[in-house]
């Protein structure tokens, strides 16, 4: 079993439940342990770094502190969670006024922080910690032929915490092949969803989605793997409807998670998985998939 | 509207956290031509640095440039000299914020929203920000998202009540003692 201290984030609690649901099914499946962090708060995200950069840094300071309790490394699914505490993470080994302020605010509180914590993305996780391998192991229910379109988004590659590539990476591709899905070309795989800006600025964003849909359709994708970030992954599945409303479109591309995609594949059923909770419903390009039958969660996994 | 009138523009950016490198912009352009939004910003980012280093802050803060900016980090990924235009970018936007400028755009608001529901109950409660942003802008706007709101909710993704979390005690010391520090 491989123990982390989790931290979801708002949006899980809300638009992101469906993959935070599939985050929690396939955990012990997988042998992983995620410890949500008691009583976390938000992060701050870009709004609050746009409102008042230094209250913004305080506050990420704060779960950075809460995790250091924990001794283990700290993950998160959501990509603008991932690189608020990464970032606040790196200023503050940097910046050593910064840090001095920070220390004192934290203090307020009784809380420290000396730098020691790793933040990580559960996508990163899955890759590097499981491995494509060791997923395929766990496979019951292949999706064989499946044609899919692997979006990464931007904040889980850029601007670059330990991922693979910032502007084409593959590690999604990767373990969509060990679900037995088929990768297609897709140009647009780490450009932008928009979310920082759909309820400001929705031409805006939408324009973005459309351009991201379009670009998985023209390259013939049946359905969507996304990251875990709950931004994207709304985007996505949430705002289909509105981008065929303003473009005269007919998109029904149904976005798994990569977290929902590794639940079906493993056996889980609709709802463990989180599927119904989509709002582009995948069931009727997964149904000859469910020929397969569903079975509980316990999977034994060979040594990698 | 500058605080400190013995500060260049330039040397207030230079001191907001993750911008001290911005006097090495070699003015190359490589982010506003990877910018995702480039064609909506008054002036896109490569103008934007040019901007601050001539000091041109009022012309800058008071145009919508920067809060067309999605965080995609583009720019900041690609740019030679390692500048960070995104963070130079959020920096430029708590500083027109504080200094009380008022860009042609909703997104403030939305970002204030946002901040505000922090503070009230520790964590982003996405129902109740958003609903004060409409009210606070344009009550119909809100209309067109209906569709989707009501989707998210019979999916289990939208609860219509907040859940104040216990931290949020720390967090409003947290912020208060961060204030007290000025603004770089």
């Amino acid at each position: 079993m491989k123990y982390y201290a989790y931290y979801p984030g708002c949006s899980m609690e809300a638009t992101g439940a469906p993959v935070e649901t599939a985050i929690h099914a396939i955990a012990k499946p997988l042998d992983l342990e995620f410890i949500e962090l008691e009583d976390w708060t938000c992060c701050g995200s870009s709004p609050y770094s746009g409102v008042d950069k230094f209250k913004a840094i305080g506050i990420t300071a704060r779960t950075l502190a809460q995790a250091e309790k924990t001794g283990l490394d700290l993950v998160t699914p959501c990509s603008s969670c991932f690189t608020i505490l990464h970032e606040t993470n790196d200023l503050l080994k940097e910046n050593h006024k910064l840090a001095d302020r920070v220390r004192g605010a934290l203090s307020e509180v009784g809380l420290t922080y000396n730098g020691t914590v790793r933040v990580r993305h559960v996508v990163e996780v899955l890759f590097n910690d499981l491995g494509p391998k060791t997923i395929a192991a766990t496979v019951v229910r292949p999706l064989t032929g499946l044609k899919v379109a692997c979006y990464h988004g931007c904040q889980q590659v850029r601007p670059s915490y330990g991922f693979d590539d910032s502007e084409y990476p593959d590690w999604l591709d990767k373990m969509a092949v060990a679900l037995g899905a088929e990768p297609v070309n897709f140009p647009l795989k780490a450009r932008c969803c928009g979310s920082s800006l759909v309820i400001s600025e929705p031409d805006t964003a939408i324009e973005l989605i459309y351009r991201l849909l379009q670009n998985a359709a023209d390259n013939g994708a049946q359905a969507m793997i996304t990251t875990t970030c709950p931004l994207c992954h709304l985007a996505l599945d949430g705002y289909q409807a509105s981008v065929n409303r303003k473009y005269k479109t007919k998109f029904h591309i149904p976005a798994l998670a990569i977290s929902q995609a590794i639940a079906f594949a493993l056996g889980l059923d609709f709802k463990t998985s989180g599927l119904n909770g989509n709002i582009t419903s995948p069931q009727k390009l997964l149904e000859p998939f469910m020929a397969t039958q569903s079975r509980s969660t316990e999977v034994k996994i060979p040594a990698a | 509207m500058s605080e400190n009138v013995h500060m260049t523009f330039m040397d207030e950016v230079a001191a907001l956290p993750a911008c001290d490198k911005i006097n090495e912009c070699i003015q190359c352009g490589v982010c506003s031509g990877s910018c995702s939004t480039a064609e909506r910003w008054e002036y896109p980012p490569r103008k934007v640095i040019a901007m601050v280093r001539a000091g041109m802050k009022d012309e800058l803060l008071k145009s919508n440039s920067i809060w067309f900016c999605v965080s995609c980090y583009l720019c900041t990924a690609r740019c030679p000299r390692d500048i960070k235009p995104a963070n130079i970018v959020h920096g430029l936007e708590s500083m027109a914020l504080k200094e009380g400028y008022k860009p042609p755009t909703t997104t403030t608001t939305m970002y204030r929203s946002f901040a505000g529901s922090i503070t009230e109950y520790g964590r982003v409660y996405e129902f109740g920000f958003m609903l004060k942003y409409f009210l606070k802008t344009n009550p119909f706007a809100a209309l067109k998202m209906l569709p989707l709101a009501i989707s998210l909710f019979t999916h289990g993704r939208m609860p219509l009540t907040a859940k104040p979390v216990k931290g949020r005690e720390q967090l409003t010391k947290i912020i208060s003692k961060m204030s007290e520090g000025g603004v770089r």
